[in-house]
């Protein structure tokens, strides 16, 4: 919602998600949702409401039951699971809770890693690793294996990988969930500075303060989204 | 593979097995003891066919004895009895491939002693056992043997029966004969033999160097001999299996069944029996500890893929596909087992060439198994890391990224 030329990146219409039982579950019912380039939105719900259900499938690592869902005008939802990889991988860029980070592999390597499956030239993965890892302020630590680093900067790291395919959507699943307020706090200014830059951003969060620092958010109870 | 080059997946793999070096050691253990074996047990074959090939020892691999078969519906003295004729070594001369022949008999004297006439000794005298052979002219040659004084009869005494002698060096000693220039003479039983030489080596039938040699006229004329017991054929080297064949019906033409032939054993044939036995029993164990190690690389592969949920649920959502993910954990699995194959084949050379130098041989290995050593090590590594890659490529990213960690 950042002006009339905006396009959207996420269009999810009538979107469903079951799980068969039994008792079949109902994770997602019926959602639509609309996010344009450039958006900063969270969903928040707490445990159990079929956030986490959503963030699978925002992320390519689900399929809905029924309903469609467009990704950059594509239609995502009925792809084959080697296509769905690759946009995955082109589209999307993940930040976990648990941050994911390989232990014994350098910051660098850790960055580099999604462009090995993207068929960039070496020389260009460690440019571009660079220069993702500058813009999260981590570009003095590239030799560092993760396990020396903070959380917060294990989080940056992870964010810096995300941020290395220019994916379409950064989707981070409870980014602030295994830091102090210190370094969520750090994290949390860097999506700032990142919505500021254009990134289009999703978090999903269970935490009310996380929400709130979002451009506009969404509440997700009992596998339904209401503006919040 | 679409969008993944294969010097990274490769390049991914050997990080991902060099992240735990310890790890990698243990895994590879089975196949550097199956590949060791396999190796050792191969070149330790080879290089012992060398030795025997190389010990192939000329002087009796170019024997051949000829005698009559001896059988129980003929007594000893039957006339009817198979035997060789006296001109046996003048037939198998005529033999291509034999390079001299003569016949060998020793005479069974119980009363006859032979004795000295040198010395005369107060106490009577001095009758020594000494073995009394009955030969053709050609024994010399037959046996390699030479002469370190005086002459060997010839065809004349045969045929006149003289009464001429041909010491052993050993037997010539003990009658205290040194020398023929002096025309000394022996006694055999009653009859007095002139020494006409004294043969100091041969290098078959070495019981001639203690035997008094008398032409086989001589024998049968004073000792009743009624036929050569055996014919002793040196050969071409090459040619005892040919030879063997044709003798006795050179010797016997009516008859040739009725002639034993001894002829040495083909080269080599000994090697290849003791070497298959070796090789059996040891490729045996090398297979074993191929299949055990193949079953520790699978077996600690798939903990690896256990241990790695998370590093894969990551691959996957930053956009690999599950072949890739498979095709990861085969390479890391392969790579193991050719490790294994390498440091096996390695082991396997060094073992070799220890045993070589403990035993003084020389090291012989063909170097196509040096090389197909290590590729058999991969198949394994490859074979055995089929299933843990397939159970790799199946994890969902969602369960994977679920877990903490």
């Amino acid at each position: 919602m950042t002006g009339g030329e905006s396009q959207a990146v996420v269009t999810l219409v009538d979107l469903h998600r079951s799980f068969p039982g039994p008792p079949e579950v109902q994770a997602v019912q019926g959602v639509n949702l609309s996010i344009q380039q450039g958006d900063y939105v969270s969903i928040v719900g707490p445990s159990g409401s079929g956030k986490s259900t959503l963030l699978h499938v925002l992320g390519l690592l689900d399929r809905p039951t029924s309903g469609s869902y467009l990704l950059d005008g594509v239609d995502v939802a009925t792809m084959n699971e080697g296509d769905r990889a690759e946009m995955r991988g082109a589209r999307i860029g993940f930040v976990f809770q648990a941050f994911h980070l390989l232990a014994n592999r350098s910051v660098l390597d850790n960055v580099m890693l999604p462009m090995v499956y993207q068929s960039v030239a070496r020389k260009e993965r460690r440019v571009r690793a660079l220069e993702a890892l500058d813009r999260v302020g981590m570009g003095h630590r590239i030799d560092f294996e993760p396990s020396t680093l903070s959380g917060g900067e294990r989080q940056r790291v992870a964010v810096a990988r995300a941020l290395v395919g220019r994916p379409s959507l950064l989707l981070a699943d409870e980014p602030t969930g295994n830091l102090d307020q210190e370094n969520a706090a750090g994290v949390l200014d860097l999506f700032d500075d990142l919505h500021r830059s254009g990134i289009t951003i999703a978090v999903i969060t269970h935490d009310e303060w996380v929400s709130g620092r979002a451009q506009w958010r969404v509440r997700m109870t009992d596998g339904q989204l209401a503006a919040a | 593979m679409s969008r993944l080059r294969v010097v990274d997946l490769v390049d991914e793999s050997l990080l991902g097995i060099s992240a735990k070096p310890a790890r990698l050691v243990l895994t590879m253990i089975g196949t550097v003891v199956g590949i060791a074996a396999l190796v050792a047990t191969v070149g330790l074959g080879q290089t012992a066919a060398g030795q025997i090939a190389e010990r192939f020892d000329a002087v009796s691999a170019t024997r051949i004895v000829l005698s009559a078969k001896t059988s129980a519906q003929f007594r000893p003295d039957d006339p009817a009895a198979p035997r060789l004729p006296w001109d046996a070594a003048d037939r198998v001369a005529r033999l291509s491939g034999v390079l001299a022949a003569a016949t060998y008999t020793t005479l069974e004297l119980d009363e006859e002693k032979v004795s000295g006439v040198d010395l005369l000794d107060p106490s009577g005298a001095t009758l020594l056992d000494i073995p009394v052979v009955a030969a053709t002219t050609g024994l010399l040659d037959a046996e390699g043997g030479g002469l370190l004084d005086g002459r060997m009869f010839d065809a004349g005494h045969d045929a006149r029966s003289d009464a001429v002698v041909v010491l052993g060096l050993k037997a010539a000693t003990r009658l205290n004969i040194n020398r023929v220039d002096a025309r000394p003479s022996i006694f055999i039983g009653d009859t007095a033999f002139a020494v006409i030489g004294i043969v100091d080596s041969v290098s078959r039938r070495a019981d001639l160097l203690e035997s008094a040699i008398i032409p086989n006229g001589a024998a049968a004329r004073l000792f009743e001999l009624t036929a050569p017991d055996q014919l002793d054929i040196r050969t071409e080297i090459g040619a005892a299996q040919q030879v063997g064949a044709q003798a006795p019906i050179a010797v016997a033409p009516n008859n040739p069944e009725t002639i034993n032939a001894q002829v040495p054993p083909k080269p080599g044939r000994l090697g290849s029996t003791v070497q298959a036995d070796v090789n059996a029993l040891f490729l045996a164990f090398g297979a074993v500890a191929l299949v055990v190690g193949g079953l520790g690389i699978a077996n600690v592969t798939l903990l690896s893929v256990m241990e790695r949920t998370g590093e894969i649920g990551l691959r996957r959502a930053v956009g690999a596909r599950r072949r890739h993910i498979a095709a990861q954990f085969l390479i890391e699995s392969a790579v193991t087992g050719l490790l294994g194959g390498l440091i096996g084949a390695a082991v396997g050379i060094v073992a070799v060439v220890a045993v070589c130098v403990a035993r003084d041989w020389t090291p012989i290995l063909d170097v196509r198994v040096a090389v197909f050593a290590p590729l058999v090590g991969g198949l394994i590594g490859l074979l055995a890391g089929g299933y843990p890659a397939i159970k790799a490529g199946t994890i969902e990213p969602i369960t994977a990224l679920r877990r903490a960690g």
